[in-house]
């Protein structure tokens, strides 16, 4: 097992083989399921090494209306997956006259990743929202294994908080509580984990469409400011 | 950036040491030797006279982080077949999406007789065989269990080299140290398979399952079981590890001369 | 004929100066004379039902299936050149196993007929090749159900997935055919072959468009159907063949199968006796004359 190791300079990754100065997602994100559809969370910190590259990533990246991704690992092997994917469903959407599903969107990740374990680190998790299925979660971990879960987290921040994610756990909550057990996950992530820090970002969807969330560390421990 | 294009879009020389161009090189061998990443443990099975038993815990393990506990890995290939999947995840949906499209062309035609778990064994056998030989290995271990042509109980393995082997009892993985003494005990040969009923069975097997749990540190204490006999597959994916024996802890005092 | 000599009948690739392609017309002709085929559309399934000519009494009666599975959930019947209809079938296998490849999930019936209407038109444009030889029926049963990722394990939210539209219906009965032109329109009921004409006004008057026709009722009419648009006079032995795709509660559980022989008997026994009922009405007609 090569995953979730201390690199030379005392940086956690979770990863196999980052190529030497490829910019690293190390990373916390995570979607869940809720009464109205499903929530996606990811800090903001993307790092070379010790240095931090980029303080205000945007993790949550979006490959159709209402179908979301969570992205960590390489950020360049992940976002050319995105792409990918993103292309894919929008021709599905186009050839047959009706918006793909998350399941068509998990099959098409899933296959890229499977199919190119060899070359890539992506570690993804792909949450959204369809009126025939509603919310959906699904998870696809580094070797290109595809799972369907009740809410999912990853990245390297994940270790930290899988605990504080099965306490606090709840099926069927409101949109609140979904974004709050979200915000105090990705806290504890952000706080143990060296490599998650930054924005706490997320994405909201429902029947009603999308919605992003942005909080802050210096607004009283990311009070705010919330929808926008 | 300096002045030279080869350097640019490359890490510094002087902060990450000389570049490895190799990571540039596009001949040469491809290499796909990869490591399992998401994995299951054993898988356990037992042949009594009318059929065969098989199991194997709902775990599938990260490095050693317990990460998904509702992973099934018993699947059932139709009336008369079940294979239980050891190893990675990932390619055990491979094969489960492979054995899918096999089962929609196997019913194209109506008049022929079903696959049976003899014919499912050869066929996945060398599919194994045939990608360790690419050098680009599915890294599962596999029991077959079911029947074969004329209906005999029939168990068989083969595991990412392609190889194959078939007894009275087969443990993969930690089972096959833990389980396979236990399995051998009560069916040592092919002739005693006849003096073992279901119900012997079923509770040979779970027995090994709950040996494995106590000491195989990827296991877990939910599990699938399934049941093939000529009256087809009987599966059940929630089983739940009972009567297990922890109560012995209270005796259990210090390390050697400790009495308190 | 008006397109004989004229030399516009010649070739694929060129049209008559009043807009036509007379390959693909002759086509139409060579489906013409193929033993009739229907497809029903009914309230909770599909029936598809061939009447399949007798060529030689050295054939082995029930072998040499022409109703074809092409995914799990479908089936595809067809009249004319059989070879062309095998051809078709081979190429609807193959356009039902990549969509599986790539999404991982069974093809809605609608993309097969669309993805096979694409196909046949392909042969209509180019002088190197002719027309499908063929009218070909496609029925199928999109699953109701939430479909699951082709070997996905573990499962979502226990109390179900959240925000989720209730009472909403998906998936169900579908029915396209698709002619040599490559034109395909989706049918509650559809019939080609010899006997179309019969079969259609036969097709109207079960009034599919209401929904009401259950699959059983669906079965014995199909039966009735091909027995009625056989011409005994005229036309060689035949057998009668029929599938069926039913909901996933319904018999079948959403398979394309064979319907079983002693429904199907069930069926023919009904169907030559509703014959024989017309045979009478037609002697009591005479009587009154």
């Amino acid at each position: 097992m090569a995953t979730g190791m201390l690199g030379e300079d005392g940086i956690h990754v979770d990863m196999n083989h980052l190529k030497k100065g490829e910019v690293n997602l190390g990373t916390s994100i995570m979607a869940i399921n809720f009464r109205d559809g499903v929530i996606l969370g990811a800090d903001s910190r993307t790092t070379t090494g010790a240095y931090i590259a980029n303080r205000v990533t945007d993790k949550l990246t979006q490959v159709h209306d209402t179908i979301w991704c969570c992205r960590s690992g390489s950020a360049a092997d992940t976002q050319a997956v995105a792409d990918i994917v993103h292309y894919h469903l929008g021709m599905y959407g186009i050839t047959n006259d009706e918006p793909p599903t998350t399941q068509t969107a998990a099959a098409i990740f899933q296959e890229l990743c499977y199919d190119n374990k060899d070359q890539l680190s992506a570690g993804m998790i792909i949450a959204g929202y369809d009126h025939r299925h509603g919310g959906q979660v699904y998870s696809i971990p580094l070797g290109g294994s595809l799972h369907k879960q009740p809410y999912a987290i990853g990245g390297s921040g994940s270790t930290y908080i899988y605990g504080y994610c099965d306490a606090n756990w709840r099926e069927n909550m409101t949109e609140a509580e979904g974004v709050n057990f979200v915000k105090g996950a990705l806290k504890e992530a952000i706080k143990w984990d060296g490599s998650s820090g930054g924005v706490i970002r997320m994405v909201v969807l429902t029947a009603r469409g999308v919605q992003r969330h942005l909080y802050l560390p210096d607004h009283n421990d990311y009070e705010g400011p919330g929808t926008k | 950036m300096n002045h030279f294009p080869q350097t640019w879009g490359r890490p510094r020389d002087d902060v990450y040491g000389a570049y490895d161009h190799s990571h540039f090189q596009t001949a040469g061998p491809q290499q796909h030797t990869q490591s399992p990443i998401v994995t299951g443990t054993s898988v356990v099975a037992a042949k009594f006279k009318d059929g065969v038993v098989i199991a194997a815990d709902n775990l599938a393990s990260y490095g050693s982080l317990a990460r998904f506990t509702d992973v099934k890995r018993i699947r059932k290939f139709n009336d008369q077949v079940v294979v239980g999947f050891g190893g990675d995840v990932s390619d055990m949906q491979y094969l489960d999406r492979l054995l899918n499209s096999l089962d929609v062309r196997e019913n194209y035609s109506t008049t022929e007789t079903p696959l049976n778990a003899k014919n499912l064994h050869t066929y996945l056998s060398k599919v194994m065989y045939k990608r360790r030989s690419d050098f680009n290995p599915l890294w599962n271990h596999l029991l077959i269990a079911g029947l074969d042509g004329e209906s005999k109980p029939f168990l068989a393995s083969a595991d990412l080299l392609g190889t194959t082997f078939a007894a009275p009892t087969l443990a993969t993985g930690f089972g096959a140290h833990l389980a396979q003494p236990i399995l051998r005990r009560t069916v040592p040969d092919e002739a005693s398979v006849q003096n073992v009923s279901k119900d012997e069975a079923v509770r040979l097997v779970k027995e090994c399952m709950k040996v494995l749990f106590y000491r195989d540190a990827r296991s877990l204490d939910k599990y699938s079981i399934a049941v093939i006999t000529k009256e087809g597959v009987e599966l059940k994916q929630d089983e739940k590890l009972e009567n297990q024996s922890w109560a012995f802890a209270e005796g259990i005092r210090g390390y050697g001369t400790q009495v308190n | 004929m008006t397109s004989i000599g004229t030399g516009y009948d010649l070739s694929n690739s060129v049209f008559s100066p009043d807009g036509r392609n007379f390959q693909v017309e002759y086509a139409v002709k060579a489906v013409e004379n193929g033993g009739t085929a229907i497809g029903i559309r009914c309230k909770d399934g599909i029936v598809l039902a061939l009447e399949k000519l007798i060529t030689s009494k050295l054939l082995k009666p029930g072998a040499n299936k022409r109703i074809a599975t092409v995914d799990r959930n479908m089936g595809v019947v067809s009249s004319g050149l059989l070879p062309d209809g095998r051809h078709f079938v081979s190429r609807a296998r193959d356009e039902a196993a990549e969509w599986r490849r790539l999404y991982k999930s069974p093809t809605p019936t609608s993309a097969l007929a669309n993805r096979m209407g694409s196909y046949v038109q392909m042969y209509t444009l180019y002088s190197s090749v002719r027309p499908f030889g063929v009218t070909a029926i496609v029925g199928g049963w999109d699953s109701e159900a939430e479909l699951p990722v082709d070997g996905q394990v573990g499962s979502g939210p226990k109390v179900g997935s959240g925000g989720k539209k209730d009472g909403a219906k998906y998936g169900g009965p579908f029915l396209y055919m698709i002619e040599p032109s490559g034109l395909y329109w989706g049918y509650y009921g559809a019939a080609t072959g010899k006997g179309r004409q019969i079969a259609k006004s036969e097709l109207e008057k079960l009034s599919l468009s209401e929904g009401n026709l259950s699959l059983e009722e669906g079965v014995k009419e199909a039966a009735r159907i091909i027995y009625v648009a056989h011409d005994d006079n005229k036309d060689k032995d035949f057998e009668l063949e029929m599938t069926w795709v039913s909901s996933l509660d319904g018999p079948t559980k959403g398979r394309h199968e064979e319907v079983p022989k002693e429904l199907r008997e069930e069926a023919e026994r009904l169907a030559k006796k509703a014959l024989e009922g017309d045979d009478d009405d037609d002697d009591d007609e005479k009587m009154e004359e």
